[in-house]
């Protein structure tokens, strides 16, 4: 994994600003410095200043504060889907590349026809379903990435299983289970990290894409999302409402490809 | 002699195909204890197919099997995996052709050595596995077996690779080794160190050894007995002297004349 010092100047660069964003989120999980959600008419609309770094938007509520809060909401949103998606989709992957068969025929038939489906459209019509919030989001966001997982991880499950120590394990007289998750998944490491960082992009992607439709995370909760879609009535008179939200996607995301480059 | 192995009318056909391909036609073959056996025969003669018939491997639906392939008293064609587990790695071992793949390239050899011993013997405690696991290392002639121990695969030769191979096998001490082409990917001087290896194990435990080779010079100095296959079909067999110096079959002939002989 590690390469020379030279090559790690992305690495480094991704962690700086992934933590850029991760460490005001992480905090806003507990602490904002205002209320995110309780409307100050004085304030609306309110520029810059030394109480309210980046201003404040129609209702009055302090930016910095509710970008906190929803780069946090949105971070567990990505990170939740990421953790089932990928949980589901490696126990799939793996049964059907393991066992093969008529399990395998039926699991990934239905995974091509979720597949089929573009994420984005697929997570619309589960919460146009379940209905908009935090948890329905990351629900049909799981549901939606499930697929990816399982393909990508059923592939190297095929490649590896067909490689001599496999069957030795076998001959050794391990059971399918030990085999699967002892001997060939920490094999398959390397290409399920670098998914999962892909995958927890995406995610944040999806998130802020269904919160600027209107049918992520309900107001008055912030999400980076929401923001950027309350933002844009006032596109023209108040760019930098949709500036701050916009440029936290942005360095959250570009921060995680960093890494996830790096450490595939 | 007690008999180990007792192979009887085994036949092999391939069902992936719309046409059905028989590679091994009704197959006899015989090892009692203490014996090494060799099976000659040019590749896609049927030779790794049978002894993997013998390891209990071919679990696939596609193939179809007939005949009796009596092993120690369990029927390695139609036992279920359960109980195909408590033979494997325990009264059986296999050892395979490439060294290369044939460890897992991310856990420490002794971990590996160890595994049989993990599945087959609970009871064992880590430091008594670990003195065993020293213990063969050493049997077969590793210099620095703690060293070793601690190594990863990338970090050992081809030659030292397949000797932790045969470590790895006889740390529960099997009644019957299988040795599929063990020294084909080796070089000439370690192919012989292998064959010395494999004698002494035979000396030591009192195994019963399955070698599987195309080359009949290693068979001669080697095997008790040889079988030559061709096409599926054992064509020859006996002792090997006895086939050596007065071969019947013509391919038999073929091989032994296309031993190269080196004049000075």
């Amino acid at each position: 994994m590690k390469k020379t010092e030279k090559h790690n100047y992305n690495l480094i660069l991704g962690i700086v600003l992934t933590a850029i964003v991760l460490i005001p989120a992480v905090i806003g999980i507990f602490y904002t410095p205002y209320d995110t959600e309780s409307m100050n008419l004085a304030l609306k609309m309110a520029s810059p200043s030394f109480s309210h770094p980046m201003g404040c938007d129609n209702y009055g509520r302090d930016i910095f504060s509710r970008i906190m809060k929803g780069s946090s909401i949105t971070f567990l949103i990505g990170v939740g889907t990421v953790f089932w998606g990928s949980l589901i989709g490696t126990l799939v992957g793996a049964f059907t590349a393991y066992y093969g068969g008529v399990v395998d025929e039926i699991l990934m038939r239905v995974n091509d026809v979720i597949f089929s489906f573009p994420s984005l459209l697929l997570a619309l019509v589960f919460v146009a379903i379940l209905g908009p919030g935090t948890y329905q989001v990351l629900f049909a966001l799981a549901i939606a990435f499930i697929p990816s997982y399982a393909r990508v991880v059923r592939g190297e499950f095929l490649r590896q299983k067909s490689m001599d120590y496999v069957q030795l394990a076998r001959l050794a007289g391990a059971k399918d289970l030990r085999i699967m998750f002892v001997h060939i998944l920490p094999n398959i490491r390397k290409v399920l990290i670098s998914s999962i960082l892909i995958g927890f992009n995406n995610a944040v992607l999806a998130e802020a894409g269904l919160s600027f439709l209107g049918i992520g995370v309900s107001p008055p909760k912030a999400s980076l999302g929401s923001m950027l879609s309350d933002a844009q009535t006032y596109l023209f008179s108040k760019p930098e409402l949709a500036l701050f939200p916009g440029l936290t996607i942005i360095i959250m995301v570009l921060g995680i490809s960093l890494i996830s480059k790096e450490v595939a | 002699m007690k008999r180990i192995l007792r192979v009887e009318n085994l036949s092999i056909e391939f069902h992936d195909h719309a046409l059905a391909e028989k590679v091994v036609t009704d197959l006899n073959l015989d090892i009692f204890e203490g014996e090494i056996v060799g099976l000659v025969g040019e590749s896609g003669s049927g030779k790794s197919l049978t002894a993997m018939a013998a390891a209990g491997l071919l679990s696939r639906h596609d193939i179809k099997k007939s005949g009796i392939i009596d092993f120690d008293g369990t029927d390695m064609l139609s036992a279920e995996r359960a109980e195909l587990r408590k033979v494997q790695g325990n009264k059986l071992s296999v050892i395979f052709q490439e060294p290369m793949t044939s460890l897992n390239p991310l856990k420490k050899i002794g971990w590996q050595v160890e595994e049989s011993m993990k599945i087959h013997m609970p009871e064992m405690t880590a430091s008594e596995r670990k003195n065993r696991a020293l213990e063969v290392l050493l049997q077969v002639e590793l210099k620095e077996p703690e060293r070793v121990y601690n190594s990863y695969p990338h970090q050992l030769s081809g030659g030292m690779r397949q000797r932790v191979m045969i470590a790895a096998a006889m740390a529960i001490t099997p009644k019957l080794l299988i040795a599929d082409e063990p020294t084909t990917a080796l070089d000439v001087t370690v192919q012989m160190e292998i064959i010395e290896l494999l004698k002494d194990i035979r000396k030591t435990y009192g195994t019963s050894i399955l070698f599987i080779s195309h080359d009949l010079s290693l068979v001669s100095i080697l095997c008790d007995r040889v079988a030559v296959m061709k096409n599926g079909v054992i064509v020859e067999s006996g002792n090997v002297r006895e086939i050596f110096d007065f071969p019947k079959h013509e391919y038999t002939k073929k091989l032994i004349a296309s031993i190269p002989v080196v004049e000075l």
